[in-house]
């Protein structure tokens, strides 16, 4: 917190005498676990090109971020880049002019459409943001427990169930290091982990934004009813456990499988003193075809009132570069460029994540393009009934029905 | 002679009457100003900005045009009517019902039984006690949390160590996880910070009690149970008044320890959701959903209206009606 505080004091002053100086482009950004990278690595090898404009990077407490950059944007006091929320908190700061808009930038053919979607009108006329960076979704394992106990990785649902199995009858170890005391955890971790592969990746996305789709379908109850059997085998009172205490759970070295998001590499490295590696999401048994989520998280904007928009573009459009991607990817492992270029990973864990791109497709969260902007949010009512699915107090198809009336409350291709 | 001294006396009353004291005004405008521009101003903007709706995406809007509409009471239509925000809202409801009715319950008999231990005249350590108890409630509520987060923990807790001492193992449940002990849970522990408050009122209230009132009992063969539930307890009623009208305020308006201990999730499932927890939700947003300020502004108007209510009751019913004695 202190660390927190000083950061913050130090970037404040740091804003008051950028403002003061011609040419220095200031990026707004909550990721201020990242602020290193940015000032050690990404910064110096971008004024290596560019030696005139000075780059500042300035951060926010994470959950703060939404709140305090639009109050900046409105006051007319935000800085020159905004880094981007995907969806709709993006697209409102742009449909209130506060965000330019970035049509025509040079290099943003360098990301595929999937990328972009994530900051551009439904109608992707226009687009505000450059894609930076994904996460992606798989199970992390302790793979000296898998050793001990002679575990082979997982693929379909039932290999999934009988090293849960052989892992909890063995009793030494949590088979399933995760709780629900966070639903966000949850539903992030699990649902859309596991979901790709059972609504067909990006087939069943577009299916729920057309509305061909509905979560009362069988294949999204067969993920719930799979999703209700991991509450055997998570640690007693899991209901209790919040995301830090299954993430210490892992790093202790007492849990044999972490559902997770690749952004746990970076922190998880430096934690665990035992050899880690990630397994993909399981299939529904008998099924080839596997997809994995990679979910478009941050981008980044131009301020549309940016005195500095000349340097800003530059900046953006280097960010476009294979320069970037590089060391972007190698300085924060698990935040994987959205470019198309093909870059090397050192990151033994992040490159284990990469490499499931080239068997498996990818898509996105299902709950958050266009189908998350109603009341209620479909976000949260998923964290709501896969907490409760997990914690056995609803079934399966109580859960679906109660997702699907939520989204036909507004939407009206539920309706 | 009589009549001009009381014609001149009546002279100065009408002199006096006449000259209004204007420094007065000067000395109470910094009070009423400050109150007004931060209180009475707030309250009412509050009000009438839940008489509006709000385009959430400003959609097909510039810096200029007029972000909000004038709906009447639409918002609070939807509140108390429509499923999807009303279930919130009585769920919130029924959640801070009860946890006052915990509070009522427990903490305000209980503050009395230490205050009256307290006040009994031959026990020792009075101040150490007195010192003791009133200590979690100087904690800050963000330490309290992570505390018993950590107590109530099911991977590093400790009641599984102490059931387990006594092999009653079995008995333990993840209380903060369950749907019906969290928010018993949560409250014991909020009771448990703020218990001594009303023992400290109680405390001060007994004290005040002369002397005299409690030998004359006892003169009169009044043994302890009776001195205290005749004498004493009668004598304190308008503080123990005071400390529920206080804590249905306390607890109508809070948050923080919801806040520090489940975030705004109120998990599971909303059943620790108060209606601090689900204002701030409305009114911010939380996580993917976007805040939409009139309908909070709707939440907090309608919070403004429950404490209201409670506090005419009690002003009305009770404080109106009770006997105040003088000694």
């Amino acid at each position: 917190m202190k660390k927190l505080l000083s950061i913050t004091l130090l970037f404040s002053f740091l804003f008051s005498i950028g403002n003061a100086l011609a040419g220095t482009v200031i990026i707004e950004s909550w990721r201020n676990d990242d602020a290193d990278a940015w000032n050690d690595k990404i910064i110096p090898a971008f004024n290596a090109k560019h030696p005139n404009i000075k780059v500042v990077f300035q951060t926010t407490i994470p959950n703060q971020y939404a709140a305090s950059v639009s109050a900046k944007l409105e006051g007319g006091n935000a800085g020159d880049l905004i880094t981007c929320i995907p969806f709709d908190q993006s697209l409102k700061l742009f449909n209130r002019g506060w965000l330019a808009s970035l049509n025509g930038l040079n290099g943003l053919e360098n990301y595929p459409q999937v990328a972009k979607d994530a900051w551009s009108t439904d109608d992707q006329s226009d687009i505000f943001c450059v894609p930076m960076a994904s996460v992606s979704h798989g199970f992390m394992y302790n793979k000296d427990i898998f050793k001990e106990l002679g575990l082979s990785i997982p693929k379909t649902e039932s290999e999934f169930f009988s090293v849960l199995e052989k892992i909890k009858s063995d009793g030494n170890y949590t088979p399933l290091a995760i709780g629900t005391a966070d639903t966000w955890a949850i539903s992030t971790m699990g649902f859309q982990n596991i979901g790709p592969n059972y609504w067909q990746g990006e087939k069943g996305r577009k299916g729920i934004i057309s509305g061909d789709e509905k979560f009362t379908d069988s294949h999204y109850i067969e993920l719930l009813k799979s999703l209700a059997k991991w509450g055997d085998y998570m640690a007693t009172g899991y209901q209790a456990q919040t995301y830090p205490d299954s993430q210490n759970l892992f790093t202790l070295g007492d849990a044999a499988i972490y559902p997770t998001g690749s952004w746990e590499i970076f922190t998880f490295s430096q934690n665990a003193d035992f050899e880690f590696s990630a397994f993909p999401p399981y299939k529904p048994d008998g099924q080839s075809e596997c997809f994995v989520d990679d979910h478009t998280d941050i981008g980044i904007g131009l301020n549309a009132a940016s005195k500095n928009a000349e340097e800003s573009k530059i900046f953006l459009e280097w960010l476009t570069s294979a320069e970037f991607a590089e060391i972007f990817a190698n300085e924060v492992p698990g935040f994987f460029p959205l470019h198309t270029h093909s870059i090397n990973v050192n990151d033994p864990v992040a490159k284990e994540f990469i490499s499931w791109k080239d068997d498996c497709a990818t898509t996105i969260r299902n709950s958050v393009h266009i189908v998350g902007r109603g009341e209620p949010n479909l976000e949260s009512v998923l964290w709501e009934v896969v907490s409760g699915v997990v914690n056995g107090t609803i079934t399966a198809e109580e859960a679906g029905a109660k997702a699907e009336a939520s989204l036909a409350n507004w939407y009206a291709p539920h309706q | 002679m009589r009549r001009s001294v009381s014609s001149h006396i009546n002279k100065i009353i009408f002199k006096m009457k006449k000259k209004f004291p204007y420094h007065i005004l000067v000395f109470l405008f910094p009070a009423c100003f400050i109150y007004t521009v931060f209180m009475i101003f707030p309250l009412f903007d509050t009000i009438r900005i839940s008489l509006y709706t709000q385009n959430l995406m400003g959609e097909n809007m510039d810096n200029s045009s007029n972000i909000r509409a004038f709906i009447g009471f639409r918002n609070y239509y939807d509140l108390f009517f429509n499923e999807n925000w009303s279930w919130h809202f009585w769920n919130a409801l029924k959640n801070n019902t009860y946890f006052f009715l915990l509070h009522v319950s427990i903490q305000t008999p209980i503050g009395l039984l230490i205050a009256a231990f307290l006040s009994s005249r031959n026990l020792r350590f009075k101040h150490t006690y007195r010192t003791l108890i009133f200590l979690p409630a100087m904690m800050s509520i963000v330490i309290v949390g992570y505390l018993f987060n950590l107590i109530l923990s099911n991977l590093w807790g400790i009641p599984q160590t102490i059931l387990g001492v006594v092999g009653l193992e079995h008995l333990y449940q993840p209380w903060l996880g369950l749907k019906g002990p969290a928010l018993i849970t949560i409250s014991l522990i909020s009771i448990w910070q703020f218990v001594g408050i009303p023992m400290m009122l109680f405390y001060a209230a007994l004290l005040n009690i002369p002397d005299e009132i409690l030998d004359a009992a006892k003169i009169d063969g009044s043994g302890p149970m009776s001195t205290f539930w005749l004498i004493k307890f009668p004598l304190i009623l308008p503080t123990v008044g005071l400390m529920v009208i206080l804590t249905y305020v306390g607890n109508y308006n809070a948050f923080d320890l919801i806040f520090a201990m489940k975030s705004l999730y109120a998990g599971p499932e909303y059943s620790t959701d108060l209606m601090g927890t689900f204002f701030y939700r409305t009114f911010f947003g939380f996580q993917m959903q976007l805040g939409n300020p009139t309908m909070g502004a709707t939440v907090a108007s309608t919070t403004f209206g429950i404490i209201l209510l409670g506090v005419l009751v009690y002003l009305f019913a009770f404080q109106q009606r009770i006997t105040r004695y003088q000694y």
